[in-house]
Parts: structure tokens; C-alpha cells; sequence
């Protein structure tokens, strides 16, 4: 590799454009890649594909890139895979990067795997930690399986790019700086921009779970509830900490609140800021998909539940007594000024 | 129409426990099962089949050791009229991108197929990545995380679950989906569908039968290696309230939910 260096290695991130509006993963992949980069003597990119750009392009040099390649296309409209993975396709193989980093989004989760495939190289989903390696200036991609109860640390020894794509919200978004850059319009080929996907339309809204996986706050409740209206103290509760409202598996099984809601691994994996279970013995199934909080609270009135082991704060009671209580002074809380 | 759905056996995580010293999960000899999202897009499969029997047929396919024919057995047992096994020793240690390219040259050689259907992602490696790698090593086009499927002249209509709404696209055949819960409610295995499935002859293929060099596949076909492996212990110090102390606790966690700013 070490005849390779003479010129600087490439970084590039994916950039993801909604509406015109550039997602905030964009500025927290450059800020990692500029980092990545600054340790291997390396530039940062970032491409973005959309429509029209809402936003200026600049204003990622601040978060650490050197260039940033700007797409823009009717086609790109709405997310279209095919397209989205013919011009990275070409671009990246014009410009040879070492690293190639995107958001773990559902497009991201997409198109990069489609991409790798057609580069010839490896891929490693939702990573949470990335370095080069100093020895061999190769990239660590750790990466949770199995909810968090393995981690993984994988590297690409002898494939080009390395690829990787992120949860967002999984890196700190960088401190801004003075560094400035060029914007850049490269040429695509108009046939990559046909696609035998048709885009049909877009209808906003959520699946009905209130994504979960976007929340800060997410308050579960299992068989401990009793009831399937006992769903309701956990919606006032979670409305009070502007959060989402999750299950364990069993309370889904029963019908009590539908599939979106579930948390494990057989559901939806939560990293929130804080995550208050109640009622939820603890399953390894849905300890693996909300381990990886922040803060975890649990209520329960078996002290010796598995949940109150992965829990920071432990309320070991009837939560018909403690969750009212709660509510009430939550509520006192925020009326104080 | 010529359906291939591809499925992964995955350990039942119903079954796993946790290591009560290291706060790790223990997998050892534990139970498998069909990965669950696979399921659905079975489902989806025999639905189709449902619709239009004439002429439909339903394959399944999965790359893994030899015991993974349970799992094949438990979709022909749902009504998949056929099973085919990938299994190679030298397939061992494929990471997504070689595990592609051996479903990929297994559907070119037992296809052609209109509609590919695979889960979203699987239990255990949860990347999600296969399903488009195989379509781009068909050069096919492809949707993900499909949670409504129609037929819609030559090609199929879907509905994508994603962030902030639903997309809805139109791809021709051939192509391949992979699918969400939401999309159906996989039926049980019938008396009649588990008999069959016990008399069926589920045939392996290896690399040789299709047609792929031991570079192409296993450790060696991979572009990604495992470097380390790590446990992180789960278990936290945990401050506990009990009876008598429940509004001191309370307390203490309202004030923590200050200081975290979600208040």
C-alpha cells in the first residue's frame, strides 16, 4: 500500500439530502471522516445527490470537508437505489477512495450495499466505532451484532474503498471550523440517471410506532401492565418527556400495541438518551435492543427481574403506584418556570 | 411465475441466556429457526402463489451448514414447492459480499426467476446487506424494506417503510424485494405440508456445482475479516428502590431526567 501514498487519500462520505434540506448526518460523517483523515494524512469529500439543494453546500467544509461534489438531478427527487448507486458507482471509481463512509439510514442501508457489490468490496453495516489503524492505515470498523452482546471489530485488508455505513446520532457532531473548500459540479453520464425503479409517490407519516428509533426518550411497557390500557399511563408519560412508547415482544404477540412498537431483536433496536421499562422482566431478546441506552430506568416488583441488572436506577414496586406518582411530579416539574 | 425466496437459519434468540457471571449470551447448542423476516417473504411467495396458481412456483434457497436443511424442510412444510441447499465447506467464513455472489450464481443456475424475496435483514448478523448485493450481482433492479407488494403488470408495485413515510415504487421482473414485518402474518405449517416436507428431497449444492472457483467464496471470496471479537458486559450498578424508598427513587429519577435534559 505504502507506493499508493504519494498522493493524498481519499475519505468520502454519502451525504443524504431530504427535500433540499441536507441531513444532519452529513455534518457528523464529515466531521468522523475529517478525523479519520487528519490520522492518515488524508482529504475529505462529501456527495450529495438530490434534486435541488436547499442549503449551501459550504457550509460542510466547517464540519471537515475538503470537497464537497454536488448532484443535482429531477431524478433524484425522491430516493431512487438505482440511480443513487450508478453515479456513486461512477464517481468512486473515477476518484479511487480509501474510505467511504454513509449513514445507516434505510437509503444508506440500500444503496451501499448495492454499491459494494458493484466496487468489488467489503461492507460493514451500523458501525459504531471507526479508526485507522496505525500500523497498517487500515480502517477498524467495529460494529454491535446480536443486539450489542457481541461487538465486532472488522477491517477490509486488501479491498478498495473500505466501506462502512452509521447509525446516525453515533459520533458527536463536529466543533465548527475555519476550514474552507471547494464545491464542485462533476459530470455524470444522463443514461445512469434512467432506472428501471419507478418512483411512484411519497405519503408522509409514520408507520405507526412514532419511529422509536429517533427518540431520546422511549418508555416501554411489557406484562406487568395487566392490561392493554395500561399503555395508557405510558403515552402520558411519554408525552411528558417528549419521547415514544415501546413493548416487549410478548404484550405485541398479545395484540395489546402493534409490531412498530416493539423493542428486541426480533423488533426495533433503541439507543435512546433514556429508556424507562415497566413491567418488562427483561428477555435476553428485548435487553439486546434497548441495552445500549444511555440511561435505563426500570420498574418492577420482582427484585429479581433481569431488566433491573442492565437498569442504572431501579424502582422495585408496583408501578400502578410508582407511574402515577411519576406522572404527577413530572408534571409539578414542568410547571415550575 | 418463477418465485426464489432465500432464507437464513438464525439462532432462536427465545432460547439464548445470558452468562449470569460475565454478563454475556451463551449460544452454544442452542435451538435454530428460520430467520423471521424470511418468513414474511416466504408468506409473501405463497401468497402469490395463491393468486395465480397456475404455472407458479415457489423455491427456496439458503447457504449454510448441513443442518440447515431444517430450516428449508420447515418452509417446504409451509408450502414452498422446493428446497435447494448451498452448503460448501469452503464456504465458511463468507461475509456478506461472498455469501452474495453464492445465492446469486445458485439463482442464475436454478432460475430464471421473475420475483426474488428475501427478510429485510436476519436475527443474528442484522446487516441487511445480502439481499442488495445479490441484486446487484444480477444486475436486477431491487427495493428494500417492502412492506406491501400488488402485481402490477409484468412487474410488481411496492410500498417502502422508511423514514418519515411510505414510497411507493414500480420495478419490472425480474427483481428482487426484501421485506418487513408489516408486509404479513406468516402461517403455521399444515399436517399435510409437514409430511411432504419429511418425504422431500432437498439437493445441496456446493461451489463446484455452481460453477464457483474456492477463491470466489468462503474466507477467501470475502473482502472483509473479523479482527476481534468482543463481549461488553452488560450488567450496570444499578441504584435500587425498594419499598419504604420509592419516592426518594422517584425523586432521583426525576432529577435525572433534569440533568439529562429530557425534562
Amino acid at each position: 500500500m505504502a507506493d499508493k501514498r504519494r498522493s493524498k487519500e481519499k475519505f468520502f462520505v454519502v451525504g443524504e439530502v431530504r427535500r433540499g434540506r441536507l441531513a444532519p448526518l452529513c455534518r457528523e460523517l464529515a466531521g468522523k471522516a475529517r478525523q479519520l483523515a487528519d490520522s492518515a494524512g488524508g482529504e475529505v469529500t462529501v456527495i450529495l445527490l438530490s434534486d435541488r439543494l436547499a442549503e449551501d453546500p459550504e457550509t460542510l467544509f466547517s464540519s471537515g470537508a475538503d470537497r464537497v461534489m454536488v448532484v443535482e438531478h429531477p431524478s433524484l427527487a425522491l430516493y431512487n437505489q438505482e440511480i443513487e448507486t450508478n453515479v456513486l458507482a461512477f464517481l468512486l471509481k473515477k476518484e479511487n477512495p480509501a474510505v467511504v463512509l454513509a449513514g445507516a439510514t434505510t437509503s444508506g442501508r440500500t444503496t451501499l450495499p448495492a454499491l459494494a457489490a458493484r466496487l468489488e468490496t467489503g461492507l460493514t453495516a451500523d458501525c459504531t466505532g471507526l479508526e485507522m489503524e496505525e500500523e497498517t492505515g487500515q480502517l477498524l470498523q467495529t460494529r454491535p451484532a446480536i443486539g450489542g452482546n457481541v461487538m465486532a471489530t472488522i477491517r477490509t485488508p486488501s479491498h478498495r474503498p473500505q466501506m462502512a455505513t452509521v447509525r446516525p446520532r453515533t459520533f458527536p457532531l463536529p466543533p465548527a471550523s475555519e476550514r474552507q473548500g471547494e464545491v464542485l459540479f462533476p459530470w455524470i453520464p444522463p443514461s445512469l440517471f434512467e432506472s428501471r425503479v419507478e418512483n411512484l409517490g411519497f405519503e408522509e407519516g409514520d408507520e405507526g410506532g412514532g419511529n422509536i428509533q429517533d427518540m431520546d426518550v422511549v418508555v416501554s411497557g411489557g406484562k406487568g401492565l395487566k392490561r392493554p390500557d395500561g399503555f395508557g399511563m405510558l403515552r402520558e408519560l411519554a408525552a411528558l418527556l417528549g419521547g415514544g412508547v415501546g413493548a416487549s415482544r410478548p404484550v405485541v404477540d398479545a395484540k395489546w400495541i402493534d409490531y412498530p412498537h416493539q423493542v428486541g431483536l426480533s423488533g426495533k433496536v433503541v439507543a435512546p438518551k433514556v429508556y424507562i421499562a415497566a413491567g418488562i422482566s427483561g428477555s435476553v431478546q428485548h435487553m439486546a435492543g434497548m441495552q445500549t441506552a444511555e440511561f435505563v430506568a426500570a420498574i418492577n416488583r420482582d427484585p429479581e427481574a433481569p431488566i433491573f441488572r442492565v437498569a442504572d436506577l431501579g424502582l422495585c414496586g408496583d408501578l400502578f403506584e410508582i407511574l402515577p406518582r411519576l406522572i404527577e411530579r413530572i408534571r409539578e416539574e414542568k410547571r415550575k418556570p | 411465475m418463477k418465485i426464489a425466496v432465500l432464507i437464513k437459519q438464525v439462532p432462536d434468540t427465545d432460547d439464548v441466556r445470558m452468562d449470569a457471571e460475565k454478563g454475556t449470551m451463551v449460544r452454544e447448542g442452542k435451538g435454530a429457526i428460520v430467520n423471521p423476516l424470511d418468513l414474511n417473504a416466504l408468506q409473501a411467495a405463497l401468497d402469490l402463489k395463491e393468486l395465480l396458481p397456475e404455472g407458479t412456483e415457489v423455491a427456496v434457497l439458503s447457504m449454510g451448514p448441513p443442518r440447515a436443511h431444517e430450516a428449508l424442510r420447515e418452509c417446504l412444510s409451509m408450502g414452498a414447492d422446493r428446497g435447494i441447499l448451498l452448503t460448501d465447506r469452503l464456504f465458511a467464513g463468507s461475509d456478506t459480499w461472498a455469501t452474495g455472489k453464492v445465492l446469486a450464481a445458485a439463482i442464475e443456475k436454478e432460475g430464471p426467476f421473475d420475483l426474488i424475496l428475501a427478510g429485510e435483514k436476519a436475527t443474528d448478523g442484522e446487516t441487511g446487506q445480502v439481499g442488495p448485493e445479490v441484486a446487484a450481482l444480477l444486475d436486477i433492479p431491487f427495493s428494500t424494506y417492502v412492506s406491501g407488494l400488488t402485481l402490477a403488470g409484468g412487474g410488481v408495485e411496492v410500498r417502502r417503510t422508511v423514514e418519515g413515510g411510505v414510497q411507493r415504487q414500480r420495478l419490472p421482473f425480474p427483481c428482487l424485494l426484501t421485506v418487513l414485518h408489516a408486509l404479513n402474518d406468516p402461517t403455521m405449517p399444515t399436517l399435510r405440508g409437514k409430511k411432504r416436507a419429511r418425504r422431500a428431497e432437498i439437493p445441496s449444492l456446493g461451489g463446484a456445482d455452481l460453477g464457483l472457483s474456492p477463491h470466489e467464496t468462503g474466507l477467501e471470496g470475502s473482502a472483509t475479516r473479523v479482527v476481534k471479537i468482543g463481549y461488553p458486559t452488560l450488567a450496570r450498578n444499578t441504584e435500587m428502590y425498594g419499598e419504604g424508598r420509592l419516592d426518594e427513587g422517584i425523586e432521583r429519577l426525576v432529577a435525572i431526567l433534569r440533568e439529562r435534559a429530557v425534562l
